[in-house]
């Protein structure tokens, strides 16, 4: 593509947008040309969402200019962007969910007829726009039976259905499997053969240079650079992005495997639908070895950890911890008895947002001492000693008194690694532990993991990310269909042979 | 978006004023609002608002008796208040503090009137504690309903306010029913002295009673384990539950401190101001604890000034009524508007121009409607 040539749809100049205590967009200056996808890379913190949110007239700049096609325009709102051809897709999807496609895409535009809505019509022109971008998807279906990735469409849809010519889409890949997001990039070929022009925010590097035409590196606010992914290499942005080297491979050393921490026989959990999800899964993880669970999303991971933590009931079979069966134990027992678990979802289940980071710190040990006298808090001893956390887990934060919503989710993660990883244990459980965040936090924590592997942790990590079971594990076990079909240690599990496995073909 | 909410947190000390003021401005808004619509309202019935709102002033303020009065009427208010308040931190909605209100009122005055010959020492604190356990008992069993049956609270409390007017009225006219020669009306007898909780001058003592149990709820609330656990769950019940805090249990518990609050709310109606239980006489007590907790933004501390409102409009309306000739039923419209435009907090923030930065996440209540 000639994407120089091509006439310059959107321009940031200067702009600059300060927070108390943060300045979250510092002079940047960005172009976007006609038909091309231009990559938003940055840490969490960076300032991408920032920057995005003021094109999209959600905030308003403190200082600085935006253009649209060539003129100069104050956004109030996103009503003002629209007009001017802005989209923008966010990360967590504005969908009814009991509502149809159609519905979704009118929804604030509606159709009528009088009194009536013109629902035909609807079903009509989200037809054809799906037909004329190779968006697939059924007007007429409703959101919540769709899948994720097709959700994704209808905002894209409905983006497009406002005739914007100008796409943001904000981390649009953190919750799509790999095929959807292959999918999604076809998709944004499609668009901008159209002449969309479209800005992606992401911090995989992978998908960066994958589809993009240009990549604009944001770090610390500030417009740090542009790299053309023809050229650039995975480690030559990530160094960009964080602003020193980044080891993006893991240096670890053979592991030296003890005695089985973890046994789990025959184990059998139903999901939330009351449909076996877990279905005989029997595994073992051993002191100093890191045992990695790969396998294609919704084949029981969640469930297995879930029971394995004490959060869901097991139906039968059996699960040991250091020689305790915890089978139907409750989730304190075994955190105590040396579990560090990191949830799947950490704003579920790992923090409570309102939440000071140094009350999230003591989340499940606010009842022990030194941290409570009975049943009297030492407030002091919980602040004192959650500083000293965000101190020595580098969580980035103005302070430790800091509600755990304000921060970005590589450092909410990092509340967690350094609750988990402060006390005592012998089995760390990782579910997805680097699930969408930054390449920095990423290096972080993989280090951290690998740490508690050479004191003689004994770990299981799940993880959807096949480079990240691969990087880490000493083996690897692959869950399909509830049950591990194979364990392979780490010099036979190949990429090929791991992901036919997780197809479901024995190999 | 990750960055939107940054400026949240910038320590404890930094924007202290300015956190003050954001809440505050609501209530104090909603207030005044609520005051001029009531002002509106008086001046279109012809009435001269001025001279109506400086009775009501006269009235809960002007000398030591209005001011005995006032504490007199704000004392059940601060127990239902802190009632809801403390459910609220739970992200439970207690609708029910008027019911377990009534059910401390009436054990306490049973416990007040059918014992005889012991010293004060003994039985006041024996008729409050009677009462407050009562109103514990008819709320621990909501909790227990949501708990092993998913009932919503908001249901089986409003229900179960029904189930405690109709049992303490038929208790009242029945078994417990004062039988005094001459007495046709439904009432128990009078408690005897030694139960009551007496007056220091115009002052009740049932007041500083209800102040202490606000500091205590807000120590249990944010001082200890207890309190923790409660927060909580009430913010993050999975985080609750990741966490190995028995969520049911806590549900149970706070249902039922609250109804021990609303309990001993009743058992100081009966012991310090009516000296009997009569029904109608506490008619409403727990629902103003709605509008009272809601006002006070949930928070023990906050009870208390509402409550202080609210209970002047009571005590005062009368004394509106009689010099200024208005009918005092307008402190009830006043109440109404406070308690909506509380509710409704972004009308109040919209005048105010205290519209929170950009960003800022704007929760009244976490709970509602759950």
């Amino acid at each position: 593509m000639i994407i120089k040539d091509a006439p310059i749809v959107l321009e940031t100049k200067g702009m600059t947008k300060r927070f108390p205590g943060v300045l979250a967009n510092d002079h940047v200056d960005l172009k976007l040309h006609k038909g091309e996808i231009l990559a938003l890379l940055g840490e969490n913190g960076a300032g991408k969402s920032t920057l995005m949110n003021m094109i999209y007239g959600l905030y308003h700049p403190d200082e600085g200019e935006i253009w649209i096609k060539g003129e100069k325009v104050r956004l109030n709102d996103p009503g003002d962007a629209i007009a001017r051809g802005v989209g923008m897709v966010h990360q967590h999807f504005q969908l009814v969910p009991v509502m149809t496609v159609a519905e979704n895409v009118m929804l604030g535009a509606e159709i009528t007829r009088g009194l009536y809505l013109d629902q035909r019509t609807a079903v009509t022109k989200v037809h054809e726009l799906s037909m004329q971008y190779g968006l697939e998807v059924d007007p007429t279906a409703v959101i919540e039976d769709l899948p994720v990735g097709t959700q994704q469409r209808v905002e894209i849809i409905k983006a497009l259905y406002r005739n914007a010519d100008i796409l943001i889409l904000d981390e649009p890949t953190a919750v799509l499997t790999p095929q959807e997001a292959h999918e999604l990039f076809r998709i944004m070929n499609d668009l901008t053969e159209q002449g969309v022009s479209i800005i992606f925010i992401t911090h995989k590097l992978k998908e960066v240079l994958a589809v993009a035409d240009r990549v604009g590196v944001l770090r610390g606010g500030k417009y740090v650079g542009t790299a053309d992914p023809k050229t650039a290499t995975e480690a030559s942005l990530a160094e960009l992005m964080v602003g020193r080297k980044v080891i993006l491979q893991v240096d670890k050393a053979k592991a030296q495997p003890g005695e089985p921490v973890l046994k789990v026989s025959d184990l059998v959990v139903k999901d939330d639908r009351d449909q076996i999800a877990v279905d005989g899964l029997s595994l073992e993880v051993h002191a100093g070895e890191i045992l990695g669970v790969a396998g294609v999303q919704g084949n029981g991971q969640r469930e297995f950890v879930e029971a394995l933590t004490g959060l869901r009931p097991v139906v039968s079979g059996k699960a040991v911890i250091a020689g305790q069966d915890i089978t139907h134990a409750p989730p304190r027992t075994i955190t105590e008895l040396g579990v560090a678990h990191i949830p799947e979802d950490r704003e579920k289940h790992g923090l409570v947002m309102p939440y000071t980071l140094a009350d999230n710190m003591v989340l499940n040990r606010y009842y022990q001492k030194p941290y409570a006298n009975g049943i009297i808090l030492n407030q002091e001893k919980i602040d004192q000693d959650g500083a000293a956390l965000v101190e020595k887990y580098d969580v980035r934060t103005p302070s430790v008194y800091t509600p755990a919503s304000s921060l970005s989710g590589g450092n909410k993660q990092k509340v967690i690694v350094a609750r988990e990883f402060s006390r005592e244990m012998k089995l760390l459980i990782a579910n997805q532990p680097t699930r969408g965040i930054d390449v920095g936090s990423i290096e972080f924590i993989h280090n951290q993991i690998v740490a508690q592997r050479d004191e003689g942790v004994a770990v299981l990590l799940v993880s959807a990310e096949l480079d990240e079971v691969l990087g880490l594990a000493d083996r690897v076990a692959v869950i399909f269909d509830g049950r591990i079909v194979k364990t392979l240690s780490i010099a036979e599990a190949t990429r090929e042979r791991v992901g036919l496995l997780m197809a479901g073909s024995d190999a | 978006m990750s960055e939107q909410s940054v400026e949240e947190g910038n320590g404890r000390s930094s924007s202290w004023l300015r956190r003050i003021w954001n809440t505050t401005s609501v209530p104090v808004g909603a207030v005044l609002l609520a005051a001029l619509i009531g002002a509106a309202i008086l001046a279109i019935s012809g009435a001269n608002p001025l001279d109506a709102y400086a009775a009501l002033i006269k009235g809960s303020f002007g000398d030591s008796a209005a001011v005995g009065r006032t504490l007199e009427k704000a004392t059940p208010l601060i127990f239902s208040g802190l009632a809801v308040a403390f459910a609220f931190k739970a992200g439970l909605f207690n609708i029910g503090a008027q019911g377990q209100l009534l059910v401390g009122a009436i054990v306490a005055a049973y416990v007040g009137f059918s014992i005889e010959g012991l010293p004060a020492i003994i039985h006041a604190p024996l008729a409050l504690i009677a009462g407050a356990a009562a109103g514990a008992i008819y709320g621990a069993f909501p909790g227990a309903l949501k708990t092993y049956t998913g009932a919503n609270e908001v249901i089986t409390t409003i229900m179960l306010n029904y189930v405690a007017i109709n049992l303490t009225d038929y208790l009242a006219d029945g078994p417990w029913k004062d039988t005094t020669p001459g007495n046709v009306v439904a009432r128990t007898p009078k408690i005897f002295d030694s139960a009551a909780i007496p007056f220091v001058g115009d002052i009740p003592i049932g007041f500083f009673i209800a102040l202490l149990m606000a500091v205590i709820t807000w120590w249990l609330l944010y001082k200890t384990t207890i309190g923790f656990e409660i927060r909580t769950v009430g913010l993050n019940p999975h985080a609750a539950k990741y966490a190995g805090i028995k969520v049911a249990f806590t549900v149970i518990l706070t249902m039922t401190l609250s109804g021990l609050l609303a309990g001993m709310g009743g058992s100081i109606e009966t012991q310090g101001i009516v000296g009997r239980y009569q029904p109608g006489f506490n008619a409403n007590l727990g629902f103003d604890g709605i509008t009272v907790a809601l006002l006070g933004k949930t928070h023990p501390f906050g009870v208390i000034p509402a409550a202080l409102l609210i209970g002047a409009m009571k005590a005062g309306s009368s004394q509106m009524q009689f010099s200024a000739d208005v009918a005092k039923e307008i402190t009830d419209v006043i109440m109404a508007f406070i308690l909506f435009f509380v509710a409704a907090d972004m009308i109040i923030r919209w005048i105010l121009r205290t519209r929170a930065a950009e960003g800022e996440k704007i929760t009244l209540s976490t709970g509602w409607g759950k």
